[in-house]
């Protein structure tokens, strides 16, 4: 599908991944998810999953070829993808920082972490930093309160922060 | 201290392991389950009082007699892992202790319900949990646990891990369900409840971890040893996740009907740097908070409930006399005002509008009028105002905190601000409209 016979999408972006198609081993993907639901639609997650996994985001691109490959329409995809905060439909920085800032973990002082991590990254939340190393969100309760102040950084959970550990932290993945 | 039954696996080496499942006596009780009648399994489990472990008590052994027999459709088992009430983390404990003891309560369950498909819902945040799950379940597929004629019964059951993305609603069933079928989380209206249309429009159960989790030692050590656990009307052991101000936060299981005394002071410690215990919240975020007179109440689901509380997920947040209320709210409405899914007006608008009040007054800019405001927006979004209980969430923390802290928020409200000009709306109460009236019932 080219761009010029569908109009823009609105969230994404398209630029930066273009070539999208879906080679011999993501195909046997989508075929082994499909096989899970007796319904086509129920694949949506799965296959975004499958997509993020490779392409590091979901570009309008990406969100295109879904649609036809799943009988969707790309709006559609687009609505599911802009409803669940883990989709990225903009190319995050390459370690994504997700700080918890719900209840337990504020009670067991992730204020002051939250405080130096946006002093020693120089950014705010929703922000990348200038290198594009880093991307720093707030998230709601992680689902680890007994461990807090908490961290995800990528898929992993860094846990019982304090403003030294952060730095330590932050040092290896500099 | 009671020796832990879904936990028993904590501490050993390779715990998650199937061979240390086995050790353990693990699938012993499908063995006996697959031989029985699947209603003797439904009976059995009604006979022993098990009431689901994510919230609201539902006995289980009820809810599967709701599944329609005959309906000539598949039916499914959820398994709901999806954690997401901030105070929570008693799942993700299981799963990362004992994941086969989740997977044979499923068999179980499904057995019972004559469902062939089952799937595990786990948030997307748990990327290592589900690792752990696909792990367990590859395992048991291997040595004939899962799949096609297991254990040579002549039951099929295949069990598959679905990743949510990051949308705490969606850890409502029917968002849940949703959410499988590839859309955005958002609850549907009940009825149909889902054990008469769920998934894919089929009779669907959807059961928590934890409650799935007990199924195997039902089975195995009887239902009267079971309810012999616990007290009356809540037996069993509970999970329960404590957080906030305690010596050593973490997951501990207890029987039901201990006290919160006993947890917080002798298996968490008590609280740390010699401070006085203020308030907690019994039952993970959205359940009524109690203050420190009444740390003497047990455990159990009517205990509780006649505290003015209710024990929710067990998830207890325990907080010491230097934290301030106000503070605490405007934190919990964050939550609910982020995670809205944005179908009802109460909802939506009504946390929104309590988080601003909340932020307006922890700035001095508040007024009495707003406390006023408060709790007409909680009176307006619970009760059936909306498609979900997200209303009834957010309003009960509103609700309780005025009631047993209310000082607090006069205070802040009060304190030496200049009065301001402009007033803030106010909703109408319930009683103000006729369409709230209950068909049959005269209008007032
Ligand atoms: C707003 C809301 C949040 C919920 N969150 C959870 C949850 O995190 N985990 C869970 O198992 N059930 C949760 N539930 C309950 C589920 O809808 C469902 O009733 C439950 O999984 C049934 O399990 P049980 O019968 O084993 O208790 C939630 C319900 C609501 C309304
Ligand atoms: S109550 Fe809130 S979360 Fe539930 S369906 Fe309505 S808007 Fe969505
Ligand atoms: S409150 Fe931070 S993980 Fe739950």
């Amino acid at each position: 599908m080219s761009q010029d016979q569908t109009p823009p999408l609105t969230v994404a972006s398209h630029d930066e991944v273009k070539e999208i198609h879906f080679d011999g081993e993501m195909e046997d993907r989508i075929k082994n998810i499909l096989g899970r639901y007796s319904e086509t639609q129920a694949a949506l997650l799965p296959v975004l999953w499958a997509c993020q996994e490779r392409w590091g985001w979901i570009s309008a691109g990406i969100m295109e070829a879904i649609a036809e490959r799943l009988a969707l329409s790309p709006a559609f995809v687009e609505s599911v993808v802009t409803f669940y905060t883990m989709f990225r439909s903009r190319p995050p920085g390459r370690f994504h920082l997700q700080v918890c800032t719900t209840l337990s973990c504020r009670l067991c002082g992730a204020g002051p972490v939250i405080d130096e991590l946006k002093r020693t990254l120089g950014i705010d939340f929703g922000e990348t930093t200038p290198d594009g190393r880093f991307t720093l969100s707030d998230v709601k309760c992680l689902g680890v309160c007994g461990e807090g102040p908490v961290i995800q950084i990528n898929d992993d959970y860094y846990t019982r922060l304090n403003t030294e550990e952060l730095g330590r932290l932050l040092d290896e993945f500099k | 201290m009671m020796k832990p039954l879904l936990l028993r696996a904590r501490g050993e080496r390779n715990s998650r392991s199937l061979t240390t499942y086995l050790r353990f006596g693990g699938y012993g009780a499908v063995k006996k389950a697959l031989i029985m009648d699947a209603r003797d399994v439904i009976k059995e489990i009604k006979a022993s009082g098990l009431r689901g472990r994510s919230g609201a008590g539902v006995p289980t052994g009820l809810k599967w007699g709701c599944v329609p027999k005959a309906s000539g459709k598949p039916k499914y088992l959820i398994c709901n892992a999806d954690e997401s009430e901030p105070g929570t983390f008693k799942d993700r404990e299981i799963i990362r202790v004992d994941p086969h003891l989740l997977l044979e309560g499923m068999i179980i369950a499904a057995y019972a319900i004559d469902a062939h498909k089952a799937y595990i819902y786990i948030r997307g945040e748990f990327f290592h949990e589900a690792q752990m799950l696909e792990h367990a379940i590859g395992e048991a597929y291997r040595k004939k646990y899962l799949g096609k004629n297991i254990l040579r019964t002549g039951f099929d059951l295949d069990i598959y891990v679905h990743r949510g993305a990051g949308a705490q609603i969606c850890s409502e069933e029917t968002a849940l369900i949703e959410s499988i079928e590839g859309r955005r989380g958002q609850p549907r209206l009940k009825p149909p409840f889902p054990a008469m249309a769920g998934l894919f429009g089929c009779p669907t159960i959807v059961n928590n971890v934890e409650t799935l989790a007990c199924l195997p030692h039902i089975l195995e050590n009887g239902a009267d040893w079971f309810a012999s656990i616990g007290t009356q009307e809540s037996t069993g052991t509970k999970l329960f996740s404590v957080s906030g101000h305690v010596e050593s936060p973490g997951v501990y299981e207890v029987p039901l009907g201990t006290t919160f005394r006993e947890i917080i002071e002798d298996h968490c410690g008590g609280i740390p740097n010699g401070r006085e215990l203020k308030a907690f919240i019994p039952g993970g975020s959205s359940a009524p908070v109690l203050t420190a007179a009444e740390i003497d109440t047990p455990a159990c689901f009517d205990a509780v409930a006649k505290a003015g509380s209710t024990l929710g997920s067990g998830g207890l947040i325990v907080m010491d006399e230097t934290v301030d209320m106000v503070w605490v709210l405007e934190n919990l409405l964050e939550f609910y005002a982020h995670e809205s899914c944005g179908q009802c007006t109460p909802c939506r608008e009504g946390s929104a509008w309590a988080l601003n009040i909340l932020r307006r007054i922890r700035c001095n800019q508040g007024c009495p009028e707003d406390l006023e405001t408060l709790c007409r927006i909680a009176d307006f979004a619970c009760r059936g105002m909306t498609i979900c209980p997200l209303g009834d969430a957010f309003c009960e923390p509103i609700r309780s905190f005025l009631d047993r802290f209310g000082g607090e928020f006069r205070a802040a409200v009060t304190s030496g601000n200049p009065p301001r000009v402009v007033k803030a709306p106010i909703l109408p109460t319930r009683r103000d409209q006729s369409m709230f009236a209950k068909p049959g019932t005269e209008s007032c």
